[in-house]
């Protein structure tokens, strides 16, 4: 099974579309960082403390690695599903495409590592895009702006002090993690069922943007379809960022997405192995 | 004939809806044999062979290959089957080394470079194992097909219309690579091809199916031979000729005047028997050539039905 892995990570990093998500993170990150660096703050600070204003006076700087971190992964998450689905879309239908499903297939192994090993790269892949954006926006953004508390705006104003940021950073990725495993998880099973790349990609982001926007509508008769939107609970890595920690929806929202997962892999699995082979 | 059954196809159906590509088909491939294939587009050569190598489910049938049920078997199966069904395609973004080596990682076989460049060496294509399949040409393809079919030292090879788009010189290579499997290095060989002279000069065995059925199978040359064929003769003097052949017996074998050459209609062993009398007549023959060949025989009978 490694060996197979290994194959699917080598065709995956082969290919150059793979390298658009590291390419367009690589680029935005650096971007907003010298934005930051020879701009400031200003702007972010004043919405933030626009609403606090008769109450409070602030002052000082907010601007630090982690405040960048944060911002970066709250800006960048929205579009991590079209980097994500680019890769995860193309899994199986490349190999429909190209016609070597006849070569891959007619070898020694079994239709379930064939499926388990594009899976699993499909994980990795997304993986290692979340941990490029880990190590630009919040690895890079401390060494170059220094540690500091932490000033976010979830519901209401959040402040952190320095030493209680890192910890919620790597639950949030990790959760975060799960969020574009389950999008990589989608568009893998929309990948096997076709023969091009182009039909699963767009039918992963046409699902994710409509229930995204489902579950975001503030109408009341959608309340009661809401838990059912899978996009409900891609963001909650958020809820890192409050005081307390809603651990219980955390975890909630974090069985459901692992569930979706294994219910996605089970179906494409199901799928594959009747599937013909008539490409 | 060896007895040794390698491929038993019992039965075997595939049907798509109301369309069935398949049709109750039998047949069995001995050990040894080059097994030659034929049918028109469309008859089910193509899914068969994929049912073969299970890319294709059944709808009903059974196939034992190696005397053991594929669908069963099907991983300790495939570890002894080498295949190019249709064309050959590759990852076309890796270099021919690559394709070749992760093909032979996959099959949990020897993937060292030694290997590796020995095979690209048997097909001719050591000086480009590090160029990208996207920059090869269709032959140079079906080359590394070949290379990939073998890759793995495969008792059973099976070859879907591996000629095609070949050169004349390219189709030469391949059928004799495919003579010297068979005859050197005792590989059974199942064989499509929809150039029939070729099934005619490598094949020991063929089948011809049509719309998913067995029409005939059998021994090739038995097959040829087991009608009349027609014979044509280049002579000098055809008034002189005609007169000859409408005063004697051969008259009843004679067909027509074909652009300046004599057609007749004979059993094999006529042949020599019409050319002796016509020397004894000083008759000057340029050439005999006999036409019954594969493509009469099997247009025919795809046409007809069996003859």
């Amino acid at each position: 099974m490694r060996t197979l892995i290994y194959i699917e990570l080598l065709k995956i990093f082969k290919k150059w579309r793979t390298y658009i998500g590291f390419i367009a993170i690589g680029i935005l990150i650096p971007l907003a960082q010298w934005a930051l660096y020879a701009g400031g703050m200003k702007g972010y600070q004043n919405m933030l403390t626009r609403q606090l204003g008769d109450a409070f006076i602030s002052g000082g700087n907010i601007l630090n690695g982690y405040l960048l971190a944060f911002i970066s992964l709250q800006g960048l998450y929205i579009h991590f599903p079209f980097l994500i689905v680019l890769v995860g879309g193309d899994l199986f239908s490349s190999e429909a495409t190209a016609g070597t499903y006849r070569i891959l297939l007619t070898r020694p192994i079994s239709r379930f590592k064939v499926v388990t090993s594009k899976f699993i790269a499909g994980l990795i892949y997304s993986g290692a895009l979340l941990l490029w954006l880990f190590l630009l926006s919040f690895v890079v953004s401390i060494f170059l702006f220094g540690e500091g508390a932490l000033m976010v705006f979830i519901s209401k104003i959040y402040i952190f002090a320095s030493d209680d940021v890192t910890w919620r950073f790597l639950m949030a990725y990790g959760f975060a993690y799960l969020s574009l495993s389950l999008i990589c998880t989608l568009a893998f099973t929309f990948s096997s069922l076709v023969e091009n790349a182009i039909g699963p990609i767009i039918t992963s982001l046409a699902i994710i943007i409509v229930f995204t926007i489902l579950s975001f509508l503030p109408f009341e008769v959608l309340d009661s379809f809401r838990p059912y939107f899978f996009t409900t609970y891609l963001d909650e890595w958020r809820l890192f960022f409050t005081d307390p920690i809603d651990i219980e929806n955390i975890i909630k929202s974090a069985i459901i997405i692992v569930s979706h997962i294994i219910a996605l892999y089970l179906i494409t699995l199901s799928l594959f192995l009747k599937k013909d082979i008539l490409t | 004939m060896n007895s040794e059954k390698i491929i038993e196809i019992s039965n075997l159906t595939k049907k798509y809806k109301k369309l069935t590509a398949v049709n109750q088909l039998s047949l069995n491939v001995y050990k040894g044999d080059v097994f030659g294939f034929l049918g028109p587009n469309g008859a089910g050569k193509s899914t068969t062979i994929r049912m073969l190598l299970t890319l294709i489910n059944p709808t009903s049938g059974t196939i034992k290959i190696f005397n053991k049920n594929l669908k069963k078997n099907r991983t300790e199966i495939l570890s002894q089957i080498g295949a190019i069904v249709e064309k050959p395609d590759f990852y076309l973004y890796l270099t021919a080394y690559k394709n070749l080596e992760i093909l032979a990682k996959i099959s949990g076989i020897d993937s060292s470079k030694t290997k590796i460049m020995e095979m690209l060496e048997l097909v001719g294509l050591k000086d480009r194992a590090d160029s990208k399949v996207k920059t090869f040409s269709h032959g140079m393809k079906q080359r590394l097909g070949i290379a990939q079919t073998l890759i793995h030292d495969p008792e059973l090879i099976i070859l879907d219309e591996p000629t095609t788009g070949l050169d004349p010189q390219g189709m030469k290579e391949i059928r004799d690579l495919i003579i010297f499997l068979s005859k050197e290095k005792g590989k059974t060989i199942f064989l499509s091809s929809h150039i029939l002279r070729e099934i005619e000069l490598i094949a020991s065995r063929m089948i011809i199916i049509d719309k998913g059925k067995t029409i005939v199978e059998g021994v090739v040359s038995e097959l040829l031979n087991a009608n009349s064929l027609s014979v044509s003769f280049e002579v000098d003097e055809m008034e002189k000729t005609m007169n000859y052949i409408t005063q004697s017996k051969w008259n009843e074998y004679y067909k027509a005047n074909q652009n300046g050459k004599l057609l007749f209609e004979m059993d094999k062993e006529l042949i020599p028997k019409l050319t002796k009398y016509l020397v004894e007549k000083e008759i000057g023959i340029n050439s005999v050539v006999p036409i019954r060949s594969l493509e009469d025989y099997f247009l025919k009978i795809t046409e007809e039905g069996p003859v």
